[in-house]
């Protein structure tokens, strides 16, 4: 799909609540937009995303056409073990963007 | 004897009309809350089963005078110690005005920290938002902005 931009601390101490901001680019077409020729654009969106820590979802979204191109999620965590942070970013074509990143909570 | 006082003329002073000017249009610019669409309507009801949710607990921050309609910063706060005993389950974004009443539903955890999201949506119109957040114990709260957007999303090209 495309480049995904991920900003999360690098080190944490346990019990901290970390801020975790996802971005990606994609159009968020809406499917109700008309092209040049008049005729309605497909809807092509990311309508779904998740966060995973070790395996263990932490967040996820049901996203629809009110949100904005690029779509841009800030949220928050509990560092609990160090461990591989996984971002999911899944649209309507059924193609999915996978992003890692670690995290050393000590 | 005193002097007379300068009197002051009756007529409203330039000052006192721009105040008034001020005030009428924002009375304008208030409307019912209670106009809230059908669509809107049904959305709520989809996401609570039809439970009504009441207001308070749910913070919402977005700028109240939009200049573009195409990406309009969000947060979503719920006031929950986001405990495994009470927490918050789900927070749904709702439109009045663009073509589809949905705008995003969360999903979080007590592994979620806080009950805190971000984001940036799309407004095709000067229109309310409200937030729906559901708890772990099932009550239901919610929060509601009103707007005005000068350049929609849907004026664009």
């Amino acid at each position: 799909m495309a480049r995904p931009l991920v900003n999360v601390p690098a080190r944490a101490r346990p019990g901290e609540i970390i801020e975790i901001k996802a971005l990606i680019a994609h159009p968020m077409e809406t499917g109700f937009r008309t092209g040049p020729d008049g005729a309605l654009v497909p809807r092509d969106i990311i309508h779904r995303f998740l966060c995973t820590w070790n395996g263990q979802e932490i967040f996820s979204a049901d996203l629809f056409p009110a949100i904005s191109a690029n779509p841009y999620l800030a949220f928050t965590a509990l560092a609990t073990q160090s461990g591989t942070i996984t971002f999911r970013w899944i649209d309507d074509q059924g193609g999915a963007q996978v992003h890692s990143v670690e995290i050393t909570v000590a | 004897m005193t002097a007379p006082h300068p009197t002051i003329p009756p007529v409203a002073s330039r000052r006192t009309v721009l105040a008034l000017g001020t005030g009428a249009l924002a009375s304008l610019v208030v409307r019912p809350a209670a106009a809230t669409p059908e669509a809107l309507r049904a959305a709520i009801a989809e996401f609570t089963k039809g439970a009504t949710a009441q207001p308070g607990r749910v913070r919402l921050d977005i700028p109240l005078l939009v200049e573009n309609g195409n990406a309009v910063p969000l947060t979503v706060r719920v006031d929950s110690p986001m405990t495994a005993e009470d927490h918050v389950r789900r927070i749904a974004v709702f439109n009045e005005k663009n073509p589809q009443p949905n705008v995003a539903v969360f999903h979080l955890s007590p592994r979620s920290g806080r009950a805190q999201v971000s984001t940036r949506i799309r407004l095709g119109d000067s229109q309310i938002i409200v937030a729906v957040a559901e708890l772990s114990d099932g009550s239901l709260w919610s929060a509601q902005a009103e707007l005005i957007v000068t350049l929609p999303s849907c004026a664009e090209d």
